[in-house]
């Protein structure tokens, strides 16, 4: 039984990261095929009445409006205004439609719209670029800047922004809370001196970092005419996103069991080896679950951010689909909701799948 | 000049009023390749005794030397056996005595160190399991990859805290034996912490209990004259293995009676009358 040993150990790691993409999507073991379906089905059921009673809401919202406004047509204008405002209603026209809470099938039209449009503006930037093309390699080679399309930007554009914000905003937390949590978990004095400022910061809310950075960042971006918005926003969404992994961190860092640090005694590990070969491995699982916190806390206050910052992201797009109230604005903000929604579940389940592949401890995770 | 020397060791944990004496005056003296084995209840200190003399702990008062020189640090001619096997659990057995190898032997090549692990790791029969993690153990297993991490630094003393504690009788058993092997090859210095007394009279040259604590300190030596190799079950029919078995636990039982007589203070309550509440 002779067996080589192996210093890295990579295999296990990939296998662990795949099981947990995996579970993603039911199971599908061949003895658990009944369970998966009927654990597809119970999914499907709960949706169905989701829906349900969705529909059933917004009916109901739909009518105590409309019966306002004949009402309220009948009292103000006489008999006559208000059967022309219900024929008005009942004729679908947009002009006179009750702006409520919009139905399952309404929000399902306009996502329909969205992509559509995003196909005409995505076929119109193709055209432009060509068009263009000849006259911006001249510009290239004069050594001017080229034309860029300007035009409006579609839906899926303005969902990239947001996320391009939220990682670039997570990135930004994670290079500077781990190295400041790992310094102050391992220096009890650095830790106290530390305290008061993480209190004081921590439940500082996402408007007041915007307002904090853009004081900063538009000073220095003075006399620069570029457009800032998605700086500002993506150090906001760090600032007040790191919290978690900081707090994470520097306690992992603290509370490596005493058994592993009188192993580094033992052996007499260098300071350097201790704290890379033995504290940060002990701690990672820590770590991660503050990156993990870290990453949907960034993506929930990104909205609010962005609304402020103008920056053309999801935030911006509901803001200004409910200032804009058009006939299908409500259904395009429902859009957006669930659009938001789906991209915080996903990012939480990239991040549980990286956590579980550097975590030692499977048992320990949620 | 002995080996290793407990000179008048106190250690008291925390300071002032609050303050609670583990160990008092502590004495005792070790020759080169000798067994000891030290025999206490649980929370008689044991393990505070076992880190002032691997050098994790400092005594209050008092010195330890190892071959005359005052313990300061930690020291590599010091191998640890510890109560809880301490694997880091995110490495593979084969990592992780080669991290400790590495630290003991780092001018060897990698190819040097690799060859040191895997002799080790076939030592304790764990040759299957090089690249399992802890984890994946046993009780047994996971002792087994703390016992050749401890001698793979080859290490002129080895010092065991409670090592096979926590496992069934037949892998104690086994381990016994293992770690008398070892230490039969090459004569090494070995002290054993331990709360099992036969565990003791098997494996040692001479047994020191430890009284209780707080204040906890050594008591007389017993010294067991069975010859070696022993036989487990021909020593129970040793005379001389139930004469010692028998005083040291007759000496054990009469300071256990000790500590329970002494612990008997009476608490006087205040003499108070519950108060009405109904207005």
């Amino acid at each position: 039984m002779e067996q080589e040993m192996v210093l890295k150990k990579e295999s296990n790691m990939v296998s662990n990261f795949k099981q947990t993409i995996l579970k993603l999507t039911p199971s599908m073991k061949k003895d658990g095929v009944f369970k998966s379906l009927k654990n597809t089905g119970i999914t499907l059921l709960s949706i169905l009445l989701f829906l349900g009673l969705w529909q059933m809401g917004s009916k109901a919202l739909y009518n105590k409006e409309a019966n306002y406004r004949v009402e309220k047509a009948l009292q103000e204008r006489g008999e006559e205004a208000a059967a022309a405002e219900r024929a008005c209603i009942e004729s679908g026209d947009s002009s006179c439609q009750p702006n409520t809470l919009p139905s399952p099938s309404q929000v399902w039209a306009s996502l329909q719209s969205l992509i559509a449009d995003h196909q005409v503006i995505s076929a119109d930037k193709a055209a432009f670029a060509e068009k263009m093309a000849v006259t911006n390699e001249k510009m290239i080679s004069q050594g001017k800047d080229t034309i860029v399309y300007t035009g409006r930007a579609s839906f899926v554009d303005i969902v990239l922004t947001s996320i391009k914000t939220v990682f670039a905003g997570f990135l930004l937390a994670m290079f500077i809370a781990v190295p400041i949590g790992i310094i102050i978990g391992l220096s009890p004095s650095l830790r106290s001196a530390f305290n008061w400022f993480i209190q004081i910061f921590k439940p500082v809310s996402p408007v007041v970092w915007y307002l904090l950075v853009f004081m900063i960042v538009k000073t220095l971006y003075i006399g620069d005419s570029s457009d800032n918005a998605f700086v500002i926003s993506f150090i906001s969404v760090g600032l007040c996103a790191m919290w978690a992994t900081l707090v994470n961190t520097a306690m992992g860092v603290a509370s490596v069991d005493k058994d592993y640090i009188n192993v580094a005694k033992v052996l007499k590990l260098g300071t350097f080896q201790k704290v890379f070969k033995v504290i940060l491995p002990s701690s990672l699982p820590l770590i991660f679950t503050g990156l993990r916190i870290t990453l949907s806390v960034a993506w929930m206050v990104l909205i609010a951010i962005e609304l402020l910052a103008q920056s053309q992201g999801l935030g911006l797009f509901v803001w200004e689909e409910f200032q804009n109230g058009a006939n299908d604005s409500n259904s395009k903000i429902i859009v957006a909701m669930f659009v938001i929604g789906i991209i915080g579940f996903l990012l939480d389940r990239l991040m549980l799948a990286v956590q579980n592949m550097v975590s030692f401890n499977k048992n320990e995770m949620a | 000049m002995a080996y290793l020397e407990l000179n008048n060791i106190y250690k008291t944990y925390g300071e002032g009023d609050g303050s609670t004496e583990v160990l008092s005056n502590i004495n005792l003296t070790m020759d080169e390749g000798e067994f000891v084995a030290i025999v206490g209840f649980t929370g008689s200190g044991k393990t505070t005794l076992v880190n002032l003399i691997n050098g994790l702990l400092q005594p209050t008062s008092g010195e330890v030397l190892f071959k005359g020189k005052p313990v300061t640090d930690t020291s590599h001619e010091r191998g640890v056996i510890f109560q809880n096997y301490s694997l880091l659990p995110w490495l593979t057995v084969g990592q992780n005595i080669y991290m400790a190898v590495k630290e003991a032997f780092p001018k060897e090549s990698k190819k040097a160190l690799m060859e040191i692990v895997k002799n080790y790791v076939g030592m304790v029969n764990l040759t299957p399991a090089i690249n399992k993690r802890p984890k994946e153990l046993s009780g047994g297993m996971r002792q087994r990859v703390a016992v050749a991490r401890a001698l793979a630094m080859n290490p002129e003393m080895i010092i065991m805290d409670e090592p096979l504690g926590a496992l069934d009788a037949l892998t104690r058993g086994n381990l016994q034996d293992e770690i008398l092997n070892i230490w039969s090859q090459d004569k090494r210095t070995a002290l054993l912490i331990t709360n099992d007394v036969d565990e003791g009279i098997y494996m040692a040259d001479r047994i020191i209990p430890l009284k209780p604590g707080p204040n906890a300190t050594l008591g007389p030596e017993f010294k067991i004259n069975i010859d070696r190799p022993r036989d487990k079950t021909a020593m129970n029919d040793n005379p001389e293995y139930k004469k010692t078995r028998n005083s040291i636990i007759e000496y054990l039982m009469d300071i256990g009676d000790e500590r329970k007589t002494v612990s008997e203070v009476e608490y006087k309550l205040p003499e108070l009358t519950p108060k009405s509440f109904v207005a």
